[in-house]
């Protein structure tokens, strides 16, 4: 990665970091834990890898972006605004009445959003479906799935990873959101998920494993996974729930979080941090 | 829009399955429209699917047996502007996937028809757990879904093409075996609007499906011995209901009877008691159909009995009903 891409590509976590903060601080309470842990995947994928038209949402030859883990809406949407889909002022809109910017994903709300998520598994198979009609259709684009490691519970998933293999849908680029964490416990003390890579392998798929806070190695992995041809590939982020924001990241119930007057203290000196960062990034 | 219906002069057996019929329309339909495509969870051959399959291998998705990932692969096509039709079994295209139809498919305003085989009693040998008596009720509740339950495959022939032009989430019921045939071969239908088959003016059946329309013309033929006189309705679209023809009937009749081969919680009866007791016409009703019970296996005579829903079920369920006017 050219490092001018690298620095800009890290200033645009920031920024995405930073306004997803600032969103969920606004609203009182939010999905912070899994908005946080996938920050870095989007400032590569929307700063660098994915061709889009702001002015042109629907726009058919873009690539497509399916974050089945819908709860990590209020990082994409930071991403999309701060893209230019929609003003950044917007983002203080999130989850109040009547708002286009809903806690899950909608793509009947909110422009740039390619698929309404939330129900934990679905994107797996819209993704794919997606995917396979752009192949039909012969078009030179990808299509990127976010799921989370809690939702790798879902049978669904498994289901749509089978499928995706058979088809050799190699036009589609899946991330494991591998935070350790779901709603209740830790992953591994729910279901026992063993090793992500092993099991995506045995499925048929071609398989990455990367941090998931360096752009770089994120960047990389894309980079190969486009190469590979006749199958589906995955890249496996070793990320931390609340990623970035070490008063989320030390909280052990983090999936949603209700700011009481601790927490906005907290947010507010890590707003001033995060907004320092950028001053130097 | 204008119906061209001719009512078929004896109801008897039609001489193509209508699966048969199915897989023909969906040929015509992909001919026409590079975007038709078509998917099924490992039961392309009990729908007949071999010749397009044949002519169209790239545009059929065998998902292999995963229902619920066949529904969020057919929104996802639908995102990028193709015009599924994904098939099973009734209780798995519904019940079994009912949040993936739900979200997936509806609650994302997707473009999804989906067809459900073997209703109600004719799952027959495949038994309760493959019998529908839920899967209208089921997707009568999601918002904004068009529900089709055709009579015979002239009727599902002409909603086929129809539906390849409108955009939305469609369930429809198909029987795989021959219906009865009901309508002259070129008749044509508009979603939404019963389709009065006889006249009367002592009570009104109003009926839907393969097995309950050719019943309830049965026994309209036998009250007629009898000296009563009944109007009969095929209430293809059960959403949206057709509201004047069942007001229009109340008025009329003053008696209304519902016919039925599903659940009477959440299909016919229910929709049309809906709509009676907002209207001005409050008029006695009667219900044929399944009381609330499990499928099993049988014969299709032994079952259309076991439930209640044979022409004479329904002679005497109108009896009833006119006697509380």
């Amino acid at each position: 990665m050219d490092k001018e891409i690298k620095s800009k590509v890290e200033r645009f976590a920031t920024e995405i970091r930073l306004e997803t903060l600032k969103e969920i601080k606004n609203l009182g309470f939010g999905h912070i834990g899994g908005s946080m842990s996938v920050v870095e995947l989007l400032a590569v994928l929307y700063g660098k890898v994915m061709k889009f038209d702001p002015k042109n949402p629907k726009w058919a030859d873009r690539d497509f972006l399916v974050v089945s883990k819908g709860h990590s809406g209020p990082a994409v949407y930071a991403a999309l605004a701060l893209k230019g889909f929609f003003p950044v002022e917007d983002l203080m809109t999130l989850n109040v009445d009547g708002t286009k910017l809903p806690s899950h994903c909608d793509r009947t709300m909110t422009p740039g959003i390619d698929m309404t998520t939330g129900s934990l598994g679905q994107g797996t198979s819209t993704s794919i479906g997606i995917a396979l009609g752009n192949k039909l259709d012969k078009r030179d684009n990808y299509t990127y799935l976010v799921v989370g490691d809690g939702e790798l519970n879902e049978g669904q998933c498994w289901e749509a990873i089978m499928f995706a293999a058979h088809h050799k849908v190699d036009n589609l680029i899946c991330f494991v959101d591998n935070n350790k964490k779901q709603l209740d416990d830790y992953v591994e003390n729910i279901n026992k998920p063993f090793v992500f890579v092993d099991k995506f392998a045995a499925f048929g798929w071609d398989t990455y494993s990367v941090k998931g806070d360096d752009v770089e190695a994120i960047d990389n992995a894309i980079t190969k996974a486009k190469t590979v041809k006749g199958k589906p590939s995955v890249i496996v982020l070793d990320t931390i729930k609340g990623q970035g924001i070490p008063f989320v990241e030390n909280t052990f119930a983090n999936h949603s979080i209700k700011f009481g007057e601790t927490e906005h203290k907290e947010a507010e000196k890590m707003i001033r941090i995060l907004e320092e960062k950028l001053k130097n990034q | 829009m204008t119906n061209n219906i001719k009512i078929a002069e004896a109801q008897v057996p039609e001489a193509k399955e209508m699966r048969k019929v199915y897989t023909e329309t969906m040929i015509e339909l992909a001919d026409r429209n590079e975007n038709i495509v078509a998917l099924d969870a490992d039961l392309t051959s009990c729908i007949g699917m071999g010749p397009f399959i044949k002519k169209y291998p790239e545009r059929m998705f065998n998902c292999g047996i995963q229902e619920a990932n066949m529904m969020g692969v057919a929104a996802g096509l639908s995102a990028v502007g193709k015009i599924p039709y994904v098939h099973t079994f009734g209780p798995f295209a519904t019940r079994r996937s009912f949040d993936q139809v739900f979200l997936s498919c509806s609650y994302t305003k997707s473009n999804v028809r989906i067809i459900g085989s073997d209703p109600g009693v004719t799952a027959m040998y495949n038994g309760g757990t493959h019998m529908p008596f839920e899967d209208l009720a089921l997707m009568r509740v999601v918002p904004e879904m068009t529900v089709l339950d055709p009579s015979d495959s002239t009727m599902l022939k002409d909603l086929m093409i129809q539906m390849a032009d409108l955009y939305g989430v469609f369930y429809v019921r198909v029987l795989r075996k021959s219906a009865t045939q009901i309508y002259k071969e070129g008749s044509t239908f508009e979603i939404g609007k019963a389709v009065k088959i006889r006249e009367g003016k002592d009570a009104t059946i109003i009926a839907n499906g393969v097995i309950m329309v050719p019943n309830a013309i049965k026994a309209a033929e036998i009250l007629a011995e009898k000296g009563i006189s009944v109007r009969v309705l095929d209430m293809f679209t059960l959403k949206p209901i057709d509201k004047k023809a069942i007001i229009e009937a109340s008025k009329d009749t003053g008696a209304i009877v519902t016919a039925e081969n599903h659940n009477v919680i959440n299909g016919l009866a229910s929709a049309v008691s809906e709509v009676i007791v907002e209207s001005d016409y409050l008029v006695p009703m009667g219900k044929v159909g399944v009381m609330d019970r499990f499928g099993q296996v049988g014969s299709l005579n032994y079952l259309i009995k076991e439930y209640g829903l044979t022409a004479e079920d329904i002679v005497k369920e109108v009896e009833k009903t006119i006697k509380r006017k």
